[in-house]
């Protein structure tokens, strides 16, 4: 077996591959198909400060190779997470990421500070990219100022390591994530879910309550793809690269690409054990190539 | 209960009126214990304008011949996909997923179930085990028209059967709500069908107090809890349809009124 073994600021992964968040639950839902303990990591569902009942159904519109989702954050707040849902994670040997949102600067602040307390959470991932919330969410990630003042703030509380999910829905990405950067990120993840709607052409009515929501799942793939190419070469800090990745072959290209590590969203719907199929596939890969590390293909495109 | 991923084998694809068909799929091991309301995820292949796995209800269980049975109308891609399938295929499958209708209690001996198009499906599981359980259900079936009645002789083998369509081709003429059978007495109506009429049986058990239970087919994605895409409005906030649900005692849900 080659050594999949892969680092993000402080946090070492005993592999690259991570369940994306709102795809994964809290992991504690896929215990009948996979042993989550052979993960590298789970991102929990987005927590935010206080409870959110999210946005009303209709929530989700498949699409071709992929789906639309609008579910707003729907969580039972920071609190519940600590109180209730931590304790039963505290047993499972993988890194559990959780994911924090906020429609204030003060609600990612106070909602990272109480995370912060939590010795079996190594990591936070910062999600500025959102755009299924009226307040805040996505409007953080869409602007260089706020990107930067939100990591500043957080980065005050918030001890341990710190990854900053972008938004795949601004006019330069690289400007979001060296702002981000600059201000103390140990990571950043992208990309999260493209801005997108659908139409019902027969009643004539969008398919989201919301109108406009979220795009995942293998369509995305391309865009994702270059925009972590393009942010691994512009920061130093390790990139966390997702979108569309549905099995190990999709995982190999976002390494080659620079990734540090990797991120399986929505394929989980389909496959719930796709996960562990990826680690399998990435270790065959590395054998088949004569690589001894994840290490040795991250970043190893060749564009000459 | 345990939920399973695996490949089951088409024993039979039957063909139904009205594009509907009868899925029939069986496994070499014992199939696990699987409640009436619950239901299934099947993945379809080789269509690339479905990218999600499809939902059904449990039509029925035969445990002599190891079977599960899932009824299906052709109304898009994947299902026209399914409908192609022919016995000795294999379709990928998670389940069984979702909670259960409850049992009557013991006071409650009066049963209807109503079903409405497609959404007969689990009233026949249902009927099956609460006729096992001694129970004489009745069932009242609605349709548009005359080939929109699914299933009724599976439904004749556990109890009376009663039938309304729309253009009064078969049975009363009108909606399940109009039919004559609901001037008698019922403990508790079990109901799964098009929403509106749900929301018209929920009405009428409200108004004579009668324990309702309802079974929502809302679009799902994971269908085990994670994605929160099903969600339907309840008193409590909102649960998921695919865990909390499909079925819910109408009380629970705000749209009942």
């Amino acid at each position: 077996m080659a050594n999949l073994t892969t680092k993000i600021g402080n946090l070492t992964l005993k592999n690259p591959v991570i369940t994306a968040s709102g795809t994964f639950g809290y992991g504690e839902e896929y215990l009948d198909f996979l042993d989550i303990n052979q993960l590298g990591g789970i991102c929990v569902k987005g927590t935010t400060l206080h409870r959110r009942e999210g946005n009303p159904y209709p929530r989700m519109a498949e699409t071709p190779s992929g789906m639309l989702n609008a579910v707003g954050l729907q969580n039972k707040g920071v609190d519940y997470f600590i109180n209730t849902i931590y304790p039963r994670l505290k047993v499972f040997e993988t890194a559990f990421i959780v994911n924090v949102s906020g429609s204030t600067l003060e609600d990612y602040i106070e909602t990272a500070e109480k995370i912060n307390s939590l010795s079996s959470i190594p990591a936070i991932e910062l999600n500025i990219s959102c755009p299924n919330v009226k307040q805040g969410g996505m409007a953080f990630g869409v602007d260089k100022d706020m990107a930067a003042e939100v990591v500043k703030e957080v980065r005050k509380v918030y001890h341990k390591t710190l990854i900053v999910k972008l938004s795949p829905n601004v006019t330069d990405i690289i400007s979001i994530a060296e702002a981000v950067e600059h201000e103390g990120a140990d990571a950043v993840s992208l990309i999260n879910t493209l801005l997108g709607m659908a139409i019902d052409a027969e009643t004539q009515k969008p398919l989201l309550s919301t109108i406009t929501g979220g795009l995942s799942g293998p369509c995305v793939k391309p865009i994702a793809l270059r925009m972590v190419w393009q942010v691994a070469h512009a920061v130093k800090i390790p990139v966390v690269g997702m979108g569309g990745i549905s099995n190990a072959r999709d995982a190999i290209e976002f390494f080659l690409a620079g990734a540090t590590a990797i991120e399986v969203g929505t394929a989980n719907f389909i496959d719930p054990a796709v996960s562990l199929q990826v680690i399998q596939g990435i270790d065959d890969y590395l054998q088949r190539h004569h690589c001894e590390s994840i290490i040795d293909i991250i970043g190893a495109l060749k564009t000459a | 209960m345990k939920k399973f991923i695996g490949n089951l084998v088409v024993s039979e694809n039957i063909p139904l009126k009205n594009n509907h068909f009868l899925l029939k799929l069986t496994q070499a091991e014992p199939l696990p214990l699987m409640l009436p309301g619950q239901f299934v995820q099947l993945k379809i292949d080789d269509t690339p304008s479905v990218f999600l796995r499809r939902t059904f209800s449990i039509n029925y269980v035969d445990r002599l011949k190891n079977e599960i049975w899932l009824l299906i109308q052709v109304v898009g891609d994947g299902t026209r996909s399914l409908s192609k399938n022919k016995t000795g295929d294999s379709l990928n499958l998670i389940y069984p997923l979702g909670n259960s209708f409850s049992m009557p209690t013991a006071t409650q001996s009066r049963l209807l179930l109503i079903g409405g198009g497609v959404g007969v499906a689990p009233l026949l599981f249902l009927g099956a085990i609460l006729a096992e359980k001694g129970f004489s259900p009745s069932f009242l079936i609605g349709a548009r028209n005359v080939d929109g009645l699914i299933e009724l002789e599976e439904f004749q083998k556990f109890g009376n059967v009663y039938v309304t369509t729309e253009d009064g081709s078969a049975g009363e003429i009108g909606f399940v709500t109009n039919h004559s059978i609901l001037k008698n007495t019922f403990d508790k109506i079990y109901t799964c069908g098009p929403t509106p009429m749900m929301q018209a049986v929920t009405q009428f058990a409200e108004n004579k107090s009668i324990d309702s239970e309802v079974s929502l087919e809302n679009k799902m994605a994971c269908g085990i809890g994670a994605c929160l895409c099903c969600v339907t409005q309840t008193h409590q906030g909102n649960q998921c349809v695919c865990t909390d649900g499909p079925v819910f005692n109408t009380k629970e849900l705000v749209w009942q009124i």
